[in-house]
Formats: structure tokens, C-alpha cells, sequence
């Protein structure tokens, strides 16, 4: 039978969001307090949902270590306590949580190979979250 | 189409380990989960269920209904256990939180009668959960 593992992770990091393509005043229009230059922080809650099949030998659809692992190594230390605007990731792009959930899913879909990555939702503030399935309709 | 959640917390202990297994797979699989006497969580239950509303009543369902069901296929049979001893499934299935969703699944689906179960939801801590939608 299949299901769905879900597993919530914190990192913090900085950001800045900005659009070369803006002008100044269109940069503060559309971004505001987030515009200021020096740059600001959050606490991101990471939830990486996967699924398959439960093993019926071992009653998983993964290995909670091997997931653990992968994000650790591939999500956590890349951008824990980074500037986001100074990766390569986010060269071209503006580093809004909607784009950091799209590049946190390419890269555990790259990396993971354990189960199914189904979406990776995160937690700006305790107020705003964004969830990003692959570009995949996702269910309530 | 609307969706209804009801929240129910359950406090049980458990292990994991396979019979098939050699004692070192069963200790490099499960890690600290092999302790053959057990530990325990405090688990958080949500079970969503889907429905129109209906005219009437402006339900989906009756939640005092639900509520009795979850306490008497569930709760009574989860709550203050040690899971691989004392509820049948786990005589023989692993009592990991994928199979606690199913089970949970398995004993609510064939009671709900108005609205049908959507979604099981089994939190083993805040950071940890498991979704079953019944999919085989």
C-alpha cells in the first residue's frame, strides 16, 4: 500500500529580494520592507513529503536515515545560515520562498532516489507558506 | 466537495523488528527503534473525511458520530498500549507510523456511513508524520 512520509526540518538563512530588471522605485513598489538592501533573515520550516510503497518487511517507504541524510547534505548545509542572493542557485533568480521551494525540490528530485519526492512545502514566518509539487496539483 | 478534520491524540509504546531478519539487519535497519522493550511517543491522529454538505443539516458529517467511532475502533484500542503486544495488527505487521496510518485507515473506513474518509494523518512527533489515502 502506498503512502505518504512527511518530515519537517529548520534552517535559517538570510535573503534579499531584488530584481535587476526593476527599477529602484519598482523594486520598493513590489518587494518593500523585503527590498532593503542589508538584507534580512527567517527561520524556514522545510517539510519534504515523499511516498511509496510501505516495505513489507520493514514497514517503510523509506528509510527515515537515508532521507535525513540527503536533505542534511544537500539542503541544510547548502543554505543554513547563507545569504541566499550570494549562491549560485539563485544567480538569476530573486530568492522569494516560492523560488527556494522550486530549487529545494529540483535538487532533492536530483539526489533522493529512496522514494517518490512528492512536494516540498515551507514555512517563512509562522504566517506564510509555499508548497511546490513538481508543478503537480497538490491534494488537500 | 468539502473536507472535515478531527484531531484525537493517543499515547503508546512500540518497537521495530522483523523475526526475518538477523539481529545485526534488524539493529542497522531500525537503529535505536530495535530496543526489544520498547519506547514510546505521544501521537497525533487527524482523520479527514469528504462530503457535500448537507442541505439540511449544513454537515458533512455527524462529528459526534465520528467522534464515537474514532474513540471506539481507534483511541480504546491505541491509547496506553504497548502496539506489538496488545492491538492484533501489529501481532505481525511492523507498528511503524505508515502502518498505524493504514491500520487506522483499515478499522474507519468500513464504519463511516454519511461522508467518506479521505485521509489518514498520523503525526509520530511534529516533525515527523504520515498521510494514507486509502491507495493500494
Amino acid at each position: 500500500m502506498r503512502a505518504h512520509l512527511i518530515r519537517r526540518y529548520l534552517f535559517s538563512a538570510s535573503h534579499r529580494l531584488h530584481s535587476d530588471a526593476m527599477t529602484p522605485e519598482e523594486n520598493i513598489a513590489t518587494y518593500g520592507k523585503c527590498n532593503n538592501p542589508h538584507g534580512h533573515g527567517h527561520n524556514y520550516y522545510l517539510e519534504v513529503a515523499v511516498s511509496g510503497q510501505v516495505d513489507e518487511a520493514t514497514g517503510m517507504v523509506c528509510n527515515l536515515v537515508d532521507l535525513d541524510e540527503c536533505v542534511q547534505a544537500e539542503v541544510l548545509e547548502r543554505f543554513g545560515h547563507q545569504n541566499l542572493n550570494t549562491l549560485s542557485d539563485f544567480e538569476n533568480e530573486v530568492p522569494t520562498t516560492e523560488t527556494l521551494c522550486q530549487v529545494i525540490f529540483e535538487i532533492l528530485q536530483r539526489s533522493f532516489d529512496k522514494a517518490h519526492l512528492e512536494r516540498v512545502r515551507i514555512e517563512e514566518t509562522m504566517l506564510n507558506s509555499f508548497e511546490y509539487a513538481g508543478g503537480a496539483e497538490i491534494r488537500p | 466537495m468539502v473536507y472535515l478534520t478531527r484531531k484525537a491524540e493517543f499515547s503508546a509504546s512500540h518497537f521495530y523488528h522483523n523475526p526475518a531478519f538477523s539481529a545485526e539487519e534488524n539493529r542497522r535497519i531500525f537503529g535505536k527503534c530495535n530496543n526489544p522493550n520498547g519506547h514510546g511517543h505521544n501521537y497525533t491522529l487527524e482523520v479527514t473525511v469528504k462530503g457535500e454538505v448537507d442541505p439540511r443539516s449544513g454537515f458533512v458529517v455527524d462529528l459526534k458520530q465520528l467522534k464515537e467511532i474514532l474513540n471506539r475502533e481507534v483511541l480504546d484500542a491505541f491509547d496506553h498500549r504497548f502496539l506489538n503486544k496488545e492491538v492484533p495488527e501489529f501481532l505481525t505487521r511492523i507498528p511503524t507510523t505508515e502502518n498505524l496510518a493504514i491500520a487506522v485507515w483499515q478499522r474507519l473506513a468500513p464504519k463511516l456511513k454519511t461522508a467518506e474518509l479521505h485521509r489518514v494523518r498520523v503525526y509520530e512527533t511534529p516533525d515527523l508524520f504520515v498521510d494514507f489515502f486509502g491507495e493500494a
